[in-house]
């Protein structure tokens, strides 16, 4: 009943708990190494990771939106069919969210190039592969919360509309202000790759050695 | 965070039942409404409006005919909600059926105890309160099948069979077991708008808490000078509201109007509805008061309702809706009959809602 709640929180934390105490008693702790597993990662984990979140969470704000203003309008329409043009608006403002994902993913996208693995790892690339990752999440973060504030306030103007036709144009206003935050994340989104390298052959930055370390599990 | 998810099942039917609120009649309407001379006038003013040509095919126009088919037009909107509501909306909009499926089950226990045939009971109860199995009520001859059937068929039966038992059905005053029902009912009700949560329950509970008190100053009224004792008063007061459990306990030991005025002077929402206006020269007396708190009541209920609309994402919309249509239509009522019956000095005693 109410007790899902406590399970859901409780068995991965336990879970966690376990595995972390084995780890520490049989001696294997520093298996667990942040820093190796930002060396070892590859860029390419990141930078693709980046625009997923970019387009995936555009995407995810912007359905949010029209879903959320779409019965609006239909119902409002019912009774004042004169609404059901203007507030197409507000669909095309929660529309434009996912069109900044679009030209985001584009242009991060461009920089993910093919590169041996030899040569991947180099500084260079692991810029690139966190700005791309940042800032793909960043961009897909704010058109998010963008699309559910249009959606938001779509709605509320489609009823408000039906209600009195004076008081579309003032609520319209609301939405164009929640519109801007989209705008804000492209521009961030922009900013954080501007001095990102596209992926290119390099010399690695880490040694050779650490490269063929095997796993600590294998002894 | 009701506003993320809530248009998912219900935003159509709030645009619906919103656009159903703007074509409730406004003050300019009513002041057309009151200068008809006739019947036929008022059909003519009312086909402008949303109800539009609602007594086209009657041939003759009387207040009962007006007011029964401005009620069904009240129950084909309510049916259309319904009938494209999911959970827990369905239920809700259930809930709001429950307090006519009282009153009509009521009127078939009376029809039963005086031995009346219930088929010709059936077309006088309320439509919106009608279940499936209402025909099956009809068959009981005996109380006591009719309490067994009411368990089977009625959704009302949790609200009797916690209170009542058969032989209460007999011996108690109808009256007493209408109040008692509706205790259980007001209380199901408010527990179930809780789990809601907010918005729905703020603002379903007000209206609930009202309605509750409303209940427990009208039953203390009205049970001065009958042989209602204390403790049977006290036990059809909703553990609701404002009144509760202080005022009740106090409202449950009044004896006259005085008393019951003290209690409401803690409240300051509920001070109001017994001061005298300016005109009043002299004392109203105790009917006169009664008149004017059942007056200031309907006001309070008229407002409360208004209020609902001005939030959005909550069910509330549409039990405001239902009773303010509800109130429409008695103010259409009234307006009628003192046409019909050329009784014009007390045209303007309706409530105006917009």
């Amino acid at each position: 009943m109410g007790y899902t709640y406590y399970y859901s929180l409780s068995l991965p934390s336990f879970v966690v708990i376990v595995v972390a105490l084995y780890l520490l008693f049989t001696n294997s702790g520093e298996v667990f190494n942040v820093g190796r597993f930002l060396e070892e990662t590859s860029p390419f984990v990141w930078g693709g990771l980046g625009v997923g979140l970019c387009i995936g969470l555009s995407v995810l704000g912007a359905a949010w939106g029209i879903f959320l203003t779409g019965p609006s309008i239909l119902g409002g329409g019912v009774r004042a069919p004169r609404i059901s043009t203007k507030n197409l608006i507000s669909i095309i403002f929660c529309e434009v969210v996912a069109i900044y994902g679009v030209i985001m993913g584009i242009v991060y996208s461009a920089k993910l190039q093919s590169v041996p693995e030899a040569q991947l790892y180099t500084r260079n690339n692991f810029y690139t592969g966190y700005a791309l990752f940042f800032g793909g999440l960043t961009v897909g973060l704010c058109n998010l919360f963008c699309g559910l504030c249009v959606g938001i306030a779509g709605s509320s103007a489609a009823l408000a509309d039906a209600a009195d036709p004076g008081l579309f144009v003032k609520v319209l206003v609301i939405e164009v202000f929640g519109s801007v935050l989209g705008l804000f994340g492209l521009i961030v989104g922009l900013l954080m790759i501007g001095n990102a390298n596209e992926f290119a052959a390099g010399t690695p930055t880490t040694s050779p050695l650490a490269q063929a370390l095997t796993s600590s599990y294998v002894h | 965070m009701e506003g993320l998810f809530f248009n998912v099942n219900n935003g159509f039917l709030e645009g619906i039942v919103r656009g159903y609120k703007a074509g409730i009649l406004t003050q300019s309407h009513y002041a057309s409404l009151t200068q008809c001379e006739t019947l036929e006038d008022l059909k003519t003013q009312l086909s402008a409006t949303d109800y539009g040509n609602f007594l086209a095919n009657e041939a003759s126009l009387t207040t009962t005919i007006i007011s029964d088919r401005a009620t069904q037009l009240l129950v084909d909107q309510f049916n259309f909600l319904r009938s494209n509501a999911v959970e827990p909306l369905s239920k809700f909009l259930d809930y709001i059926t429950y307090s006519y499926m009282i009153d009509n089950v009521v009127l078939l226990i009376t029809g039963t105890l005086h031995e009346r045939d219930t088929h010709e009971l059936l077309e006088r109860c309320h439509p919106l309160g009608v279940f499936e199995s209402m025909p099956a009520l009809c068959v009981a001859t005996n109380v006591e099948e009719l309490y067994q059937s009411v368990l089977v068929e009625t959704p009302l039966a949790p609200y009797f069979r916690n209170c009542l038992s058969a032989a209460d059905l007999d011996d108690l005053n109808i009256e007493i077991i209408r109040s008692t029902i509706y205790k259980a009912y007001l209380e199901d009700f408010y527990e179930f708008v809780g789990t809601l949560g907010s918005p729905t329950s703020d603002v379903m509970r007000t209206i609930l808490a009202f309605e509750a008190d409303r209940r427990t100053i009208n039953i203390t009224i009205n049970s001065f000078g009958t042989e209602l004792t204390k403790e049977q008063r006290a036990k059809l007061f909703p553990a609701i509201g404002r009144l509760f459990p202080d005022g009740n306990n106090a409202l449950a030991k009044a004896d006259d109007i005085e008393q019951v005025r003290l209690v409401c002077e803690n409240i300051p929402e509920y001070r109001s509805f017994f001061d005298n206006s300016p005109g009043d020269a002299q004392d109203l007396g105790d009917l006169g008061i009664a008149a004017q708190l059942e007056d200031r009541f309907f006001r309070t209920e008229v407002r409360l309702n208004k209020e609902a609309f001005l939030q959005q994402f909550q069910y509330g919309v549409f039990y405001s809706y239902v009773k303010l249509k509800e109130q429409e239509i008695r103010n259409l009522t009234w307006i009628a009959e003192c046409i019909a019956q050329d009784a014009r000095d007390r045209i303007n005693d309706y409530i105006p809602i917009f």
